[in-house]
């Protein structure tokens, strides 16, 4: 067992994994890492599973000191992360000696972190999954939600593994702004002919009133036509519209059941892009089929495994 | 039976079965859930039944959308409504007072009556669980008679003690953990609704009858309930 003490910490540094399944019934949400992307590439820098529990550092303030000398995955946004001072660049899996400390500052691209250990951080399975969630008391390392936190004790128990970097090619790019994919649902026909215009052919810029829950988006009001909603389930990545037509994407820590009327939802792979992003960053929508969007799912997922 | 599926992500259909809530679509709503678990087997990754809809959640590697749709028609041919071992019957006991249920005293000037009268009305019913959401094990439950319907608070509560009960609207629920919440609170359970040791973890299922007993302070905390009042911060 290899350790790690944990020096600094925030509110928005948490234990992670692919998320919580089958109890989403009875109302427990879904969480797990919202760039699900740099999740998995960090994992399998160590040749982990790809759903192995890492933690996901949004914004730095994040710092651990190695008890022994550690094997480590680094993956998903620059946020200025050290060893000792020298800057350590995302994407690789390196050593953290002995008495070495890793710190991850600020944002210099990107808004998230996943630092990945061999065999996954120990942690307590919580209904099935370490996902930390703060408000249902679920997940983490006390399996009660709680963030990580100052003179906590990360471990591992996994083998050493050699060196290795993400190919530059395979590397995703915060910086590019090609539009979110978004899967038209149902009641995307119940909002206004120019609502419909603008969802698709306006900017949005993200609020700053964002958490792993949602992030709102600000622009012109969209309009919603259709009957009031009864409460149904809520997709990850859905694009709801409150009253105020202001519209919110859904993630990973959403309610189960909603009644707002929705746009439809964002593909797995433009919900990893915009956990990336910080508020006031500026997007677009493009409007995809359900079908299209599951092939280039699929593929993405294939090569990953190849 | 009639229904609709619609697309509402990438590996998730809706299937809608009514457009109205009514105690009546719950035997319905039962079997429903209960084929589409059988026919999906693996391919499932997450099934939210709520009051008219059954979210069905595939998994996208097992799975084509146009696979899932046609293992929903398979799941829903013949649909027989779930009549017989649906619904078990639960007896919570509540503390009715103002101390932990602020809004009974709204509640009892809006009808022109007194609190006990408010008690007597909201605890003489039996309600059905029509959906579980919001939180975990947070149970949606109703009808309570229309004079007892209370719109939600404008502004909400920043927080909502653990085991509060409350109207809004025609529904009744109870936190099951303390989270900020806009309801009429009215009373407060020592229930515990939702606990990972038990099995299910949710106390409360979809389909279930559920009566609310009026109880004293005293026995209220001899079932290991909390009155600490509400406005004491965390």
């Amino acid at each position: 067992m290899s350790r790690l003490w944990i020096e600094a910490s925030t509110p928005l540094c948490l234990l992670q994994d692919a998320g919580r399944f089958g109890v989403r019934h009875l109302g427990v949400t879904q969480g797990g890492a919202l760039d699900w992307v740099s999740m998995r590439w960090a994992n399998w820098l160590l040749g982990n599973a790809a759903d192995a529990a890492v933690v996901e550092i949004a914004l730095g303030g994040f710092s651990l000191v190695a008890e022994e000398d550690c094997c480590l995955a680094l993956a998903g946004a620059d946020l200025d992360a050290r060893i000792d001072g020298q800057p350590l660049k995302p994407w690789s899996s390196f050593t953290l000696a002995k008495g070495q400390r890793l710190r991850l500052n600020q944002p210099l691209q990107g808004a998230r972190a996943y630092l990945a250990a061999p065999g996954g951080f120990v942690a307590p399975q919580v209904l099935g999954s370490c996902a930390s969630v703060v408000r249902e008391e679920l997940g983490g390392l006390d399996g009660c939600g709680s963030a990580l936190a100052k003179g906590q004790q990360l471990s591992y128990d996994g083998q050493d593994c050699a060196p290795r970097e993400v190919p530059v090619a395979l590397r995703p790019d915060f910086t590019a702004n090609a539009p979110l994919d978004l899967v038209l649902g149902a009641q995307v026909g119940d909002f206004s002919g120019l609502s419909l215009f603008d969802a698709f052919n306006r900017d949005w810029t993200l609020d700053s009133r964002a958490d792993r829950m949602g992030i709102r988006l600000l622009g012109p009001a969209l309009q919603y036509q259709g009957p009031a909603m009864i409460s149904e389930g809520i997709p990850l990545g859905a694009v709801q519209v409150p009253p105020d037509g202001q519209p919110i994407v859904l993630l990973n820590d959403r309610q189960t059941i909603g009644g707002y009327p929705r746009l439809g939802a964002l593909t797995p792979l433009a919900l990893a892009r915009l956990a990336q992003m910080l508020p006031g960053s500026v997007v677009r929508f493009r409007p995809v089929v359900q079908a299209l969007a599951w092939q280039e799912q699929r593929a993405f997922l294939q090569r990953f495994v190849a | 039976m009639s229904y609709r599926i619609e697309t509402v992500a990438i590996d998730c259909l809706m299937v809608r079965l009514f457009d109205a809530i009514d105690e009546a679509n719950m035997p319905w709503m039962l079997a429903a859930s209960q084929r589409l678990r059988v026919v999906f087997a693996e391919g499932l990754i997450d099934l939210v039944p709520s009051y008219t809809t059954v979210m069905v959640h595939f998994d996208l590697m097992q799975l084509s959308p146009e696979q899932a749709r046609t293992l929903i028609r398979e799941a829903l041919e013949h649909l027989q409504p779930d009549n017989g071992n649906g619904g078990r019957q639960h007896e919570i006991p509540v503390w009715y007072d103002l101390s932990v249920g602020p809004e009974l005293s709204l509640l009892a000037e809006r009808c022109r009556t007194s609190v006990a009268d408010i008690v007597r009305r909201h605890s003489e019913r039996e309600y059905q669980v029509f959906a579980l959401g919001f939180a975990p094990g947070f149970a949606f439950m109703g009808l309570v008679e229309e004079a007892l319907a209370a719109p939600r608070l404008a502004t909400p509560r920043k927080r909502v003690a653990a085991g509060s009960v409350g109207i809004a609207e025609r529904q009744t629920a109870a936190y099951p953990a303390v989270s900020p919440g806009g309801w009429n609170l009215i009373g407060r359970t020592p229930s515990k609704l939702f606990d990972r040791q038990r099995d299910g973890y949710s106390l409360l299922q979809p389909g279930d009858r559920v009566r609310f007993v009026p109880v004293d302070r005293a026995t209220f905390i001899n079932l290991g309930g909390d009155d600490t009042p509400l406005e004491v911060p965390a």
